[in-house]
């Protein structure tokens, strides 16, 4: 067992544990600081494979916006969810065989997937180069179109957020 | 390299050596170099806060005025002293019904977060903690983990005022890190590359004459981030019963301030690094010392205008300050960003003064167009109240709405 | 290669650390003593009315997501200005499309009146 994989094992199951607690824990604020943990878990996870530039686009984008969004998100319900309400409804049992099932084939197709007998590709020495994918960005053989597209994509996401927001009763906000 | 040329390096050196002749395998050599030198820098970066205090004390009464702290050893040198060992001795108290976890790390956070920028500050021209290629993207995803601190600050008091002036910071601090964001760009624009060393070494004209707007809204949104006035509206004395820190006493409440301090202290040593030159200056890179005397001089002057800053100007309201981030700062930096990048590509890059002279010139016209188009546009002055926001207030107020 | 990250956790854990370990030290130098009056919830010195939840205005949100939009055009626009010296100028023209773009949601936004504070 070397370093790494010890490293990657800890990373792995920290990240596991934070995301079941997301799940299972009663009060909604501390779900949305067990998912902060979880992203972490993977941003430590990008270290491990040498692209140091995905490690900090995603403590960036991820935990400094998409988690304060979510955070903003839920302070803006009302107190929906007590501690003590009931967790689980009647029904719980009946649930556990689809999940069970998706579970025993997802076992089942991993299981006979024979890339995990070749080995990885190596990765180049230095890990990822960012001027090349600045230029790759921008070049028309590359990826200028995807490029353009996605703003597209980002205005059409901020318009849509603000059309479904906006108060038609009131006139404005 | 001699010892009076370059102390750091040379203490290392033989320390290492040190270490291997007792045998010691060269990466448990290099964990623990690791671990000694920044719990050196952690150590000085923490201990450094009390002379900030002790400055900022001191010219904030002369502006005002009036002695700052005098009677504590000689010119008042040991004030801070004396204050790390009153609130050293406070009571912890705890109220009812808190999450002691957001509560307890909050502090921790927040002064952990600026910490962690000292990472990859190069001090000198070979001291440097890590050479990380995204050195610029990391002081700006730390800084997302900073706004946490604030959330389970506010969210772990149980205290209705401190969640609503924890939320309203992080509002504040997340409207403005857009500019902040953007305007990171341009020194990575210029330079070529996100490492803080590179961007100090591409320094040939400072980066403050081939951009000085850009150097202008990188430093009011950097106050802004700190939470200094005239952007403090969350953890003002008299706002929102001081902020999201009512419930936090003792050392807890001491590491807020001391957090506050530092981070204002980091991003002078930033914008030092990234438009003053950093450590660049005469003979700095053959004695490496000078270099860092030269940053420590630059950084001060920064602070020094943060200070003067703090002293002069009064507070913004809330929606003042979002008025000024949305409407003007962002597409203030945008415009900023993309006119450096097209002017700067289509001057020749070999005649230096053609260059310098291009730039400032279109920073000038950015600047009288946006002073026109406010004078246009905006019917109201800027940071005047006037009879809308008046109304609009009285109303919210006799609602029971929070916010 | 990985001597970055292990120094960034290096730091990253003592930058922690030393704040806990000062706070430790004062949570042993300071007295304790708790009683019913010191430990309420401070309300302008009132005893507390209501829950302390209280719903928040959709405000916060708005801002958050635009602040969003923006972060993310801006982590497109890093690999660009790392890549700036050596692109010509039509790279330089493409991402001034894509910032132009953008500013233009900005503009739809500020006229719908969604960063308006009230």
């Amino acid at each position: 067992m070397s370093i790494l994989q010890i490293i990657f094992l800890l990373a792995a199951l920290a990240t596991l544990f934070c995301a079941v607690k997301v799940v299972i824990t009663t009060r909604m604020m501390h779900s949305a600081f067990w998912l902060v943990g979880a992203l972490l878990g993977i941003a430590v996870l990008f270290a491990m494979l040498e692209s140091r530039f995905f490690v900090v686009v995603q403590v960036l984008v991820y935990i400094g916006a998409i988690a304060i969004l979510i955070i903003f998100a839920v302070m803006l319900t009302r107190k929906i969810m007590d501690e003590n309400q009931q967790r689980m409804n009647q029904l719980w049992g009946l649930a556990f065989i689809p999940a069970g099932g998706v579970l025993a084939g997802l076992i089942y197709i991993l299981s006979r997937w024979n890339a995990f007998n070749t080995t990885a590709r190596t990765a180049p020495v230095n890990g990822e180069d960012i001027e090349a994918l600045g230029k790759a960005l921008v070049s028309p053989t590359g990826f200028m179109l995807p490029f353009e597209v996605s703003s597209i994509l980002l205005l059409a996401a901020l318009i849509g957020a603000i059309f479904v927001s906006y108060d038609r009763k009131g006139g404005g906000r | 390299m001699s010892f009076v040329a370059d102390p750091i390096n040379f203490i290392a050196d033989w320390l290492s050596k040190l270490l291997l002749g007792w045998g010691l395998p060269p990466d448990l050599v290099m964990v623990l170099l690791f671990i000694i030198g920044s719990g050196l820098l952690a150590t000085v970066a923490m201990l450094w806060v009390t002379i900030l205090i002790w400055y900022e004390r001191k010219i904030i009464g002369r502006i005002q005025d009036r002695f700052g702290p005098n009677r504590v050893g000689p010119y008042g040198l040991f004030q801070s002293i004396a204050d790390m060992i009153k609130i050293f001795t406070k009571e912890h108290i705890s109220p009812d019904g808190v999450d002691w976890f957001p509560f307890t790390i909050a502090p921790i956070i927040a002064v952990g977060a600026v910490l962690a920028v000292w990472a990859v500050i190069p001090f000198s021209a070979n001291f440097v903690g890590t050479n990380l290629s995204v050195g610029i993207l990391f002081i700006l995803a730390i800084g997302g983990i900073g706004e946490f601190g604030i959330v389970f600050g506010g969210w772990g008091s149980n205290n209705k005022y401190a969640l609503l002036s924890a939320f309203r910071a992080v509002a504040q601090l997340i409207s403005y890190e857009t500019p902040y964001v953007i305007c990171f760009l341009i020194p990575v624009m210029l330079s070529g590359s996100m490492n803080l060393n590179d961007i100090v070494k591409a320094q040939d004209p400072w980066f403050i004459f081939l951009a000085p707007l850009g150097a202008l809204i990188f430093f009011i949104t950097s106050i802004a981030e700190v939470g200094r006035t005239p952007f403090d509206l969350a953890e003002a004395e008299s706002e929102l019963v001081a902020g999201f820190n009512i419930e936090y006493s003792g050392l807890k409440f001491g590491m807020f301030y001391v957090g506050d301090f530092l981070h204002s202290f980091t991003i002078s040593l930033l914008f030092a690094a990234l438009f003053l030159g950093g450590w660049k200056g005469p003979w700095a890179e053959q004695i490496p010392v000078l270099g860092f005397v030269y940053f420590f001089i630059k950084s001060s002057a920064a602070y020094f205008l943060v200070i003067l800053l703090r002293a002069s100007m009064p507070r913004f309201r809330i929606d003042q300050m979002m008025d000024f981030t949305w409407k003007v700062l962002t597409p203030l930096s945008l415009t900023v960003v993309s006119m450096t990048a097209l002017v700067d590509k289509l001057l020749p890059a070999n005649l230096i003064w053609v260059r310098i002279g291009g730039l400032i010139l279109l920073n000038i016209i950015i600047f009288i167009a946006t002073d026109r188009l406010l004078d246009i546009y905006w019917k109201k002055p800027l940071f005047q109240k006037n009879n809308q926001v008046e109304d609009a207030s009285k109303a919210s107020s006799v609602k029971l709405g929070a916010g | 290669m990985f001597n970055d990250w292990i120094y960034i956790a290096i730091f990253i854990v003592i930058s922690l650390f030393l704040p806990a370990a000062a706070i430790m030290m004062a949570y042993f130098l300071s007295p304790h003593k708790p009683n019913a009056i010191k430990n309420t919830i401070y309300e302008c010195g009132v005893e507390t009315v209501g829950d302390t939840w209280v719903q928040f205005k959709v405000q916060y949100y708005i801002f958050g997501l635009i602040f969003l939009i923006f972060d993310v055009e801006s982590i497109f626009l890093y690999p660009w200005a790392v890549a700036y010296q050596i692109m010509s100028i039509y790279g330089v023209l493409e991402a001034i499309a894509f910032i132009l773009i953008l500013v233009g949601g900005l503009m739809y936004a500020w006229r719908k009146g969604a960063l308006q504070w009230i």
